[in-house]
């Protein structure tokens, strides 16, 4: 019967006020806690914890405790942080290129380098534009020595919009929390998790950088 | 027993000093502060109310932030609001944009002059005060349609082209709605109305007549599933689009008020008012709590109506009117008036026969507007599509 599904409508919204129903709602960055997640915290029965403090009780049922509340995310997660290796980083500009954007932009410095043995190149200028930033991920693939990896922080708010723009300085200075986004070896690692340990430069890549000796003999036999 | 009128006697008597007009006149202003303050304070927290409620029959936290249970909610949003930047479109109309929600919150305040909250409690009695009701909330239309023309702004416009459409069209059936309210009353007085329902109230005498005053009743103060004038989602809030500040705040109190007077006038024209229920007259309550009770209750359907619905269409909401709404309170009318003249005092069959005529009139809508107007035909697979060939 037309007119029906309105009436079906009726009795759901019903049933959610007079029934307790779990609000799935995830409150971020904190949330007022009641007794229970209290006493959860303590690892606490919470009848006994309402008993022992009182005046918590007291104070979390006129909502006046604030907790902080994590929203779940997954390791994967292509996060705005970028991780970046310094040590790593040969200068190649893979990134760069690879940008379908265009907002990277790298400039390397070779005075005074001997790129001849295997050294780096300075990098001068390694500049994201995170304003225009997609978050496809494709300069972490593209990078060949595991330099730059996404990050899992998403908290990168600014009030000036040239304060978006990430430069060298801030990569250098930025928590190295890789996400497990295009970097297998990074998941194999059991203990890893990218939200709260960090990872060394040498532990980063797929493989050990080479020995100096290593690279010495590699371009003298090319 | 306090009422409106020992309060009267008391401001009078107090002030008995200054001359006779005088005295009318003061004691009046500050009954009428008092009203119109309450019901400011009552709206104010309503909004949270209304927001928190909602949030519970959808399954969502509402306002928890601020205070217990954010209770101190309606203080931050005044306070924002209050303090935020008074902006006036540079290519609006001053006098009409400043003016427009002015008169929103004075049409609104001024309906409750006259409704009956208890024995001898409303501000004035006129002999016309369904009358002046009636035609005060049609002023709501014009000050929608000064907010949405002084703007100066496409969706403004549109929303008020809309507001002006909708409420225009559904006041029709409101007022046929009432039609056999006043039949039965023989009187237009809301006194009169109240005092007519102390053997039987009218929602069970007029279920037709209620049903369709209360969808009016939605629809005019324009909430859901009758929003088209605001619809956040097309029109960016409709008439309100460019107002900011003080202004906006003046809107949404008279928004939020709305409900609580249409709650209020179904309590006085269908509950009974102040009266209490038959079998409940030895308890010694108060008739404004009563009043205040079955307030309540409408207040929370309106709610539950409000958080279940999705938003008609602009063509549905004109058709539903003219289609379904007007038949029924022609309807009603038309069983009314012949219950009248004919079984004017046996009650019992006139409400077996007005309470079939609903619910087969709700079922006869429902298949006749149910029925699929747009039958496609079979789709006949074309020569050149034929695959095997």
């Amino acid at each position: 019967m037309y007119g029906f599904g309105l009436i079906k409508g009726l009795g759901i919204t019903l049933k959610n006020i007079l029934f307790f129903q779990r609000i799935n709602t995830t409150q971020y960055p904190d949330r007022k806690a009641s007794i229970i997640d209290l006493a959860k915290l303590e690892n606490k029965n919470f009848i006994s914890y309402a008993f022992n403090n009182p005046k918590k009780t007291l104070k979390s049922m006129l909502g006046m405790i604030v907790i902080s509340d994590k929203v779940d995310q997954h390791p994967r997660f292509r996060g705005e942080e970028f991780s970046w290796y310094e040590e790593r980083c040969t200068g190649c500009a893979s990134c760069a290129k690879y940008c379908p954007l265009g907002i990277i932009k790298i400039v390397t410095d070779q005075t005074g380098k001997n790129y001849a043995e295997g050294q780096n190149y300075d990098i001068e200028t390694f500049d994201i534009d995170i304003g225009r930033c997609m978050f496809c991920g494709l300069c972490v693939e593209a990078c060949p020595y595991d330099a730059l990896h996404m990050g899992s922080g998403f908290e990168e708010g600014q009030y000036k919009r040239n304060d978006l723009v990430i430069d060298v300085e801030r990569l250098k200075k930025a928590e190295k929390k890789p996400s497990h986004w295009f970097r297998p070896q990074l998941e194999k690692k059991d203990d890893y998790s990218p939200f709260d340990d960090e990872v060394a430069w040498d532990k980063a890549g797929r493989h050990q950088k080479p020995s100096k000796d290593d690279l010495k003999n590699k371009w003298i036999r090319r | 027993m306090i009422s409106f009128n020992t309060l009267y006697l008391f401001l009078e008597n107090l002030l008995s000093f200054f001359p006779d007009k005088l005295v009318f006149i003061i004691s009046g202003l500050i009954m009428s502060v008092a009203i119109c303050t309450f019901l400011i304070g009552l709206g104010s927290i309503y909004t949270w109310f209304e927001r928190r409620v909602i949030a519970k029959f959808q399954n969502r936290p509402g306002p928890n932030r601020w205070g217990p249970f954010g209770i101190l909610q309606p203080i931050a949003d005044a306070v924002k609001l209050l303090i935020k930047e008074d902006i006036i479109p540079r290519a609006a109309d001053k006098m009409v944009f400043i003016a427009a929600p002015i008169i929103f919150l004075c049409t609104t305040l001024l309906v409750y002059a006259f409704i009956p909250l208890g024995m001898d409690s409303q501000l004035g009695n006129t002999n016309v005060a369904l009358l002046f009701v009636l035609g005060i909330t049609s002023v709501n239309a014009l000050s929608v349609f000064m907010a949405g023309w002084a703007s100066r702004n496409k969706y403004a416009t549109l929303g008020a082209i809309r507001a002006v459409a909708m409420l225009i069209s559904y006041e029709v059936p409101m007022a046929v709605s009432l039609m056999g309210i006043v039949m039965v009353s023989q009187s237009l007085s809301l006194v009169g109305i109240v005092n007519a329902q102390s053997s039987i109230p009218f929602i069970i005498l007029q279920p037709l007549g209620a049903m369709t005053f209360m969808i009016a009743a939605i629809a005019e103060m324009s909430r859901a599933p009758f929003d088209m004038i605001e619809s956040e989602s097309e029109l960016i809030g409709g008439y309100i689009t460019e107002y900011a500040g003080m202004k906006f705040a003046i809107f949404q109190l008279s928004e939020f008020l709305a409900p609580i007077f249409t709650a209020s006038l179904f309590t006085v024209l269908f509950l009974g008012g102040s009266l209490p229920p038959k079998f409940l007259e030895f308890l010694p309550i108060p008739g404004i709590l009563w009043f205040a009770a079955k307030s309540f209750v409408i207040t929370a359907i309106l709610l539950w109506f409000r958080s279940t619905w999705p938003r008609l269409r602009i063509d549905q909401i004109m058709g539903f009117a003219w289609k379904v709404l007007m038949p029924a309170a022609i309807l009603n009318t038309l069983l009314v008036g012949l219950q009248l003249v004919f079984i004017r005092d046996n009650y019992i069959l006139q409400i077996i026969i007005n309470m079939s005529t609903f619910v087969v009139f709700i079922y006869l809508i429902a298949n006749i507007l149910g029925q699929k107007r747009l039958k496609l035909k079979e789709p006949v697979p074309s020569e050149l599509a034929n695959m095997d060939a």
